[in-house]
């Protein structure tokens, strides 16, 4: 039985945008159903507070990710363009597009979650 | 050195290749399934929609060039624009990408064919027929006239929008069905039909992004289809769903559409600049700077633009910090589109550039894009957008992006590719004319809009008054679009003007690198003599000898001993070979299937009720014919030598089959749709304070509960069934089968009884609406499912599925794992989320 994650798949690739779908779905749900529920002037408190869990859960799911496939990259062995028909450099195309992914979703998810820490009602 | 070929052998192999990939000829050439000619037909019609629909736009040109002017009524005016947004949209930049990628993509991936060349033919003559009927309405002052989007209620009152309105849902729906057909092709066609040693990080970067997109349509249109289903019920039955005065909500469409619209928008812009990855390499003489660059940013792409939808929706009151994520989303969307810019300036930098004539298109495309994406950037936030929203300035902005980021690129790709299809090449100077005109002519007309829309004016409006400052503006606009289409002009004829009057293209004019560009000789039906094994990104430039090998058949499938058409599947992530697949070849079954589905469709619009069924009826029976005669057939032998002394299996079942594959695919659209059904029910209950109203009175919790239990006993014997099969019970297997048919049967009627029994109205309210829809979608799928289970056992009783050859079988099986789930969801959610929410 193999370590999972010890090689990298198209799987590992998707999954740090599709944490970063995730959070967006559940800031938008969130807000919307709360803001629907309570009025305009509700107050955003509780949002901000899920909001912020959310977006910490999110964070560490990529940073893991991105570490993970850090690890698949290993730029100190070699550098790209990883264009060799071998393991070694599948492998390494697949780590560094899905750290590089990592590091857009994470901006991503940092992005989305801040109009939750400035915006105080629904207005 | 290898030995010489032995010229006797490879005449008798071409020979036998030729017979089997052969077009027919006279009626009979239009049972083609080949992608060298569906491809061909493909292109050749979508283009045709984009002139239509670009005459469309003159006349509206011709109609604004001075104020107040009478060329057109308002009625007409509406029908133009309507139409003219919807062409280009759904009969021009969508298929289009279809239409590209199933003529290139398998000779790039030196595969004789895509796995399902009938599903290609069918996919195509779903979008002609259906685009004749859309276009075509505009003769019979028919066409739809609500703009675009079709926001109700204007568009869901009769009385106001005519049949017009019926003709884009059932047309358009129709053509959706076509698109997820070509998804599915595209998906398994990249991941497991590339050539031995393709490896995932040498695959070219066209077929990431076709990947990409493919993914994208599979979520993204979907949620129209569901929309489109919700949009019908009202305007033929009067289901209320967007109807705010029976508990409907018209802003639920707005979601639905964007959902699907703004993704849209990058399923269009992702292939072109796909052709851009493929072309500037070649120009530039050297492989892409940052590869991984560009998987990074197709991916990115493709992902973000899943979280833009609102931002259409910034003046509809939504609360501001929705806004927010939204406006925060569509800016992060400019990254990853960013990074793919500058990834192609830093090769042209790299390399040095060869100004040919397709580069001269990229050129200006990326000037275009770039200027529109910043302006996109603007629009991005929301204060600016409440200004700009509904003016011209946001029709300039649109125009940008489109033009410059699909329509530009696509123009470098048919100047790239013509000797490519054609085997000639297209006129340098009528190319750079045609350039230049189009180029100098969209900047005069569209850059003034931005003007026009600051100072107010908005779109959609037939005329306006004089002295608003809207005059010159205008006139302006007219003439660029008419400079524009001067340059459409030329271009056209420089495609359409006989071949003979056209130099003989050298085999890989343009010296590139990758595998389409191996094959000389477009003349020559079956893609690729050999399937090479692949060893680098631009195998042309650094596998010696590559082409030539390949002629010489030193490779996979260098005959068709057997008769059949074949190409080879091989894994995921390597591209190890797998299989040898047997294509089917051609066949009318795919055109008469799109022609009575598609005559359901049509009758619909007309409310010929007795038609659509009839039609319906025979276009499934159509389809079943093409099934039992085409699919899963059972090879003459387990297996056969594919060249190199390489023995591959000619069948293979479940995950490790082509179909099953298809069938996943599938599936996951289709449960994409459910899910945006089920997102109304919630979209309701969010936005209302009573719902389920006090006065609803079903559907229960008996029923559904009932129907839950019934559809996972279904789904167990169909597992108990696939086990017992494999291991050789076959009969009881089939037993099973049958006995599990009839349980989701039973589990179909009694997700219908539920609401029936209990006197859910559709009409009355949009709760009971919304129950009813769920239930019928979950009892179509458990009857179709009964409808494939049936299929199973007539097979098997014919002998052709047995614990062998179970592909039927194992598809089926998958199917139900889906079917499931819907029965499931949908009973919890429209039994039980009442009694949650105490409602019950």
């Amino acid at each position: 039985m193999r370590r999972f994650g010890e090689k990298a798949n198209l799987w590992f690739l998707i999954a740090p945008p599709t944490i970063w779908a995730l959070h967006f779905l559940f800031c938008y749900v969130t807000a919307a159903v709360i803001c629907a529920k309570s009025g305009l002037s509700a107050d955003l408190r509780p949002i901000q507070i899920a909001i912020g869990a959310a977006t910490a859960v999110a964070a560490l799911l990529i940073v893991l990710a991105g570490w993970k496939a850090y690890h698949h990259w290993r730029p100190s062995s070699e550098l790209p363009p990883y264009d060799d028909p071998s393991d070694d450099d599948r492998e390494q195309f697949l780590g560094i597009s899905t750290f590089l992914l990592s590091c857009l979703s994470l901006v991503g998810v940092v992005f989305v979650a801040l109009p939750a820490l400035f915006i105080a009602d629904c207005r | 050195m290898s030995e010489a070929p032995d010229q006797a052998l490879l005449a008798a192999q071409e020979d036998r290749l030729r017979r089997v990939w052969a077009t027919s000829g006279g009626w009979r050439y239009w049972s083609a399934v080949n992608n060298t000619e569906v491809g061909v037909w493909y292109t050749a019609t979508s283009l045709f929609f984009f002139l239509f629909a670009g005459v469309l736009a003159l006349i509206m040109r011709g109609q604004l060039a001075v104020p107040d002017n009478d060329l057109v009524s308002p009625g007409l005016y509406n029908q133009l624009f309507t139409l003219h947004g919807t062409m280009m949209m759904f009969l021009f930049a969508v298929p289009i990408f279809e239409a590209v990628a199933i003529l290139i993509l398998p000779q790039m991936l030196a595969a004789r064919d895509l796995p399902f060349p009938r599903l290609s033919a069918f996919g195509y003559w779903c979008f002609l027929i259906g685009g004749v009927f859309v276009a075509g309405s505009i003769f019979f002052n028919a066409a739809p006239d609500g703009g675009w989007f079709m926001y109700p209620p204007l568009t869901t009152n009769p009385e106001y929008s005519g049949i017009g309105a019926d003709i884009w849902l059932l047309g358009l729906s129709f053509i959706e069905v076509a698109s997820i057909a070509a998804a599915v092709e595209l998906i398994v066609g990249v991941l497991k039909c590339r050539p031995p040693g393709m490896r995932i990080n040498l695959i070219p970067l066209y077929c990431w992004y076709v990947l990409i997109v493919a993914g994208m349509i599979l979520f993204a249109f979907p949620p129209l289809i569901a929309g489109d289903i919700l949009f019908e019920m009202e305007r033929l039955f009067g289901w209320p769903f967007f109807d705010p005065t029976r508990g409907g909500d018209p802003i639920l469409w707005q979601h639905l559409f964007w959902i699907f619209g703004h993704p849209e928008v990058y399923i269009i812009f992702l292939p072109s600049i796909a052709l851009l990855a493929m072309i500037v390499p070649t120009f530039a003489q050297r492989p892409i700077v940052g590869y991984g660059w560009i998987v990074l940013a197709a991916v990115g792409t493709g992902f973000l633009s899943f979280g833009l939808w609102a931002h259409h929706m910034f003046t509809t009151g939504l609360p501001i910090v929705s806004q927010g994520f939204f406006s925060a989303a569509s800016e992060a969307v400019a990254i990853p589109t960013g990074v793919q810019i500058f990834v192609f300036v830093a090769t042209m930098l790299a390399g040095r550039v060869v100004f040919a004539i397709p580069m001269l298109y990229a050129t200006g495309a990326l000037a275009i894009f770039v200027f529109g994406g910043l302006t996109g950037v603007m629009v991005a936030l929301a204060p600016f957008d409440w200004q700009a929203h509904d003016s011209y300035f946001v029709v300039a902005h649109l125009h940008y992006t489109l033009i410059g980021g699909m329509f530009f690129p696509l123009i470098a790709g048919v100047y790239y590719f013509y000797p490519f299809v054609m085997g000639r090449m297209l006129s340098d100077r009528l190319g750079k004319w045609a350039f230049w005109l189009m180029f100098t002519g969209f900047n005069v007309a569209f850059l003034p809009m931005h003007f026009t829309g600051l100072r107010g004016m908005p779109r959609r409006v037939f005329t306006y008054p004089a002295d608003l400052g809207f005059d010159l503006l205008n006139l302006v606009s007219t003439l660029g679009a008419f400079v524009m289409a001067a340059g459409v002009a030329v271009l056209a004829w420089d495609v359409v003007r006989p071949l003979t009057w056209k130099p003989k293209a050298p085999q890989n004019p343009w010296n590139a690198g990758t595998l389409e560009w191996a094959e000389g000789d477009p003349e020559s039906p079956w893609g690729i003599r050999s399937v090479p094994i692949i060893e680098s990104r631009y195998p042309l430039w650094d596998q010696p000898d590559l082409a030539q090998r390949i002629q010489e058949g030193r490779f996979f499938l260098p005959d068709a001993e057997e008769g059949k058409r074949e190409t080879m599947v091989t894994t995921v992530l390597d591209a190890e070979p797998l299989q040898v697949l047997r294509l089917p070849g051609n066949s009318f079954l795919p055109m008469l299937a799109a022609v009575f589905v598609g005559g359901s469709f049509i009758a619909a619009t007309f409310h010929w009720w007795v038609t659509t069924i009839l039609s319906g009826v025979v276009g499934i029976g159509v389809i079943m014919v093409w099934l039992w005669t085409g699919t899963s057939m059972i090879p003459e032998k387990r297996e056969k030598n594919a060249g190199l002394n390489t023995v591959l299996p000619l069948y293979s079942s479940g995950p490790s089959s082509v179909g099953w594959w298809a069938m996943f695919i599938t599936m996951v659209g289709d449960g994409t749709a459910f899910g945006s059904l089920v997102f109304s029910y919630f979209f309701y209950w969010t936005i209302r304070p009573d719902f389920p109203p006090p006065d609803a009175t079903g559907p229960g919790q008996f029923y559904p509960t009932l129907a839950a239990i019934l559809a996972l006993l279904a789904w167990g014997l169909m597992l108990l069934a696939r086990h017992r099969n494999k291991a050789g019970h076959e009969l009881k297997a089939l037993l099973m089968v049958l006995a599990s048919a009839f349980v989701a049967l039973g589990s179909g009627a009694a997700i219908l009884w539920a609401p029936y029994v209990t006197g859910l109205q559709p009409t009355r309210d949009s709760y009971d609406a919304t129950v009813w829809v769920l239930a019928i979608w979950t009892a179509a799928h458990l009857a179709l499912g009964a409808l494939m289970q049936g299929y199973c056992i007539a097979r098997g009783l014919a002998g052709k599925l047995s614990a062998r050859h179970d592909i039927d079988l194992q598809n089926v099986t998958l199917y139900w794992h889906f079917a499931t789930i819907t029965a499931l969801t949908t009973a919890l959610v429209t039994g039980l989320f009442p009694l949650a929410v105490g409602a019950g």
